[in-house]
């Protein structure tokens, strides 16, 4: 088996000690650090994602891959820098204002940047303004938002109206999620789009930006 | 006058099977030894870093309806607002575990630890819930010892944030209750500080006031129904 491919059974696994060590083997071979990031490590957090959504392996599987694919993706990133190789997008995500609850953002978070995206993660209880300039100062073409409670969902609503008012609406798509939204309420809010678990946002996040 | 609650954690941990499937893992399902021994090391970490506390403060009818009201964002109709004129005692309670869980959560995602930090969140979110369920039943043992109770009484408890009842809410609570002596404080987003914390009102009184409908406007948008589930534990008890 190439290390390629071990790299990707290496992260299936969730075997983050073997993944650094094959990643700097590598790095060492002269392999370029964007194979390996998209050869190896999203390679293997794209199976990942795949049987997380066929509910053949579960959360913490995929957090134990995901950890995996960080001890890789630590090394690489100076190289990737170096290379200016840019990531696949940039995507700010939050809790809204008045939600504490951010299992679900992180998962989101963790899996996008599995699959190649910059993730600028705000936490949870953040205001609507707070997720709007972040977007604009970090150049995000993306906003994530999670709310768990009904009573914070319409927060959500005035992140986008937010980028209404100040011109923005289609410049930075919005993408919601959490127990109690639904692609109605996403409709209703005039989000573009809704991810009903982590592996679905990433797939909407992917179409948003046209990368499929 | 409050009654400070203390609890110890080993009557807060919460069983495997219930993290898992908080975990998104059907109960009954075969999970590996990686999986497991994330569970016990989660409530390792929960039993050296948590230190939950209570308090608990009996309100009538009237303060309690001050405190409801809020800031006036709650739902037209929620099922609080429907029942606690109904009942026959009622007492504010907020439960903590403390700074450090949510720091060690912390620190293990910063550490890109990803399944230890979520399988802690979950194991202490899941605590907290539990000291608030433990609140409830140290409340109901109370009105009972004190021949306050009848076979029907039927003891819960409801949040502001859940079911209509805004979390602005957490604002009246926090003046009349003052859990500022056991180290929770609100943020101005009325969510408290530290994160693993529960609070809300418990209702005693006749445990038909319970039995309401899920025909709220908000209860659409709710998929998680928990309310028919400490509907039917009320019930079955």
């Amino acid at each position: 088996m190439d290390l390629l491919a071990e790299i990707v059974t290496g992260v299936i696994n969730g075997d983050d000690e073997r993944i650094a060590q094959l990643t700097q083997a590598v790095i060492e071979q002269g392999v370029s650090p964007k194979s390996i990031l998209d050869d190896g490590l999203i390679a293997g957090m794209n199976v990942v994602g795949e049987r997380f959504k066929a509910h053949t392996i579960f959360l913490p599987d995929v957090l134990l891959a995901a950890k995996a694919m960080y001890a890789g993706l630590d090394l690489l990133k100076p190289l990737l820098i170096k290379e200016g190789i840019p990531p696949m997008g940039r995507v700010v995500i939050g809790s809204v204002r008045g939600d504490l609850h951010d299992i679900g953002k992180n998962l989101v978070g963790i899996m996008l940047k599995g699959a190649g995206f910059e993730i600028i993660d705000l936490g949870n209880d953040v205001p609507p303004e707070a997720m709007v300039e972040s977007a604009v100062r970090n150049e995000a073409t993306v906003i994530g938002m999670s709310a768990l409670l009904t009573t914070t969902m319409p927060v959500m609503g005035q992140v986008v109206q937010l980028l209404s008012q100040e011109g923005l609406t289609g410049k930075i798509k919005t993408i919601v999620g959490g127990a109690p939204v639904s692609g109605e309420f996403a409709r209703e809010i005039g989000a573009d789009a809704y991810g009903f678990d982590a592996a679905n946002a990433v797939d909407r996040v992917k179409s948003l930006i046209n990368v499929v | 006058m409050s009654d400070i609650l203390e609890f110890s954690v080993a009557e807060l941990v919460p069983d495997r099977t219930a993290v898992l499937e908080n975990q998104g893992i059907p109960a009954g399902t075969a999970v590996s030894q990686q999986i497991q021994d994330l569970y016990y090391l989660a409530c390792g970490l929960l039993a050296e870093a948590a230190a939950p506390v209570g308090v608990l403060c009996e309100i009538s009818a009237s303060a309690f309806a001050h405190v409801y009201m809020g800031e006036g964002r709650n739902e037209p109709r929620t099922p609080v607002g429907d029942i606690f004129e109904r009942a026959d005692h009622l007492a504010l309670f907020a439960v903590t575990l403390g700074e450090r869980p949510g720091q060690e959560i912390g620190s293990r995602f910063e550490s890109n630890d990803f399944a230890l930090a979520c399988m802690l969140d979950s194991t202490a979110s899941m605590a907290a819930d539990k000291a608030a369920a433990v609140a409830e039943q140290r409340f109901s043992d109370t009105l009972q010892a004190t021949g306050r109770t009848t076979p029907e009484t039927g003891v819960l408890r409801y949040s502001p944030g859940y079911c209509g009842w805004h979390i602005s809410g957490q604002k009246r609570l926090f003046e009349f209750l003052r859990p500022e002596q056991i180290g929770l404080t609100l943020r101005d987003s009325f969510l408290m500080e530290p994160l693993k914390s529960v609070s809300g009102v418990i209702v005693a009184g006749h445990r038909d006031i319970h039995n309401f409908p899920i025909s709220y406007q908000f209860c659409s948008d709710c998929d998680t129904r928990s309310c028919r589930q400490r509907l039917r534990a009320l019930f079955a008890g």
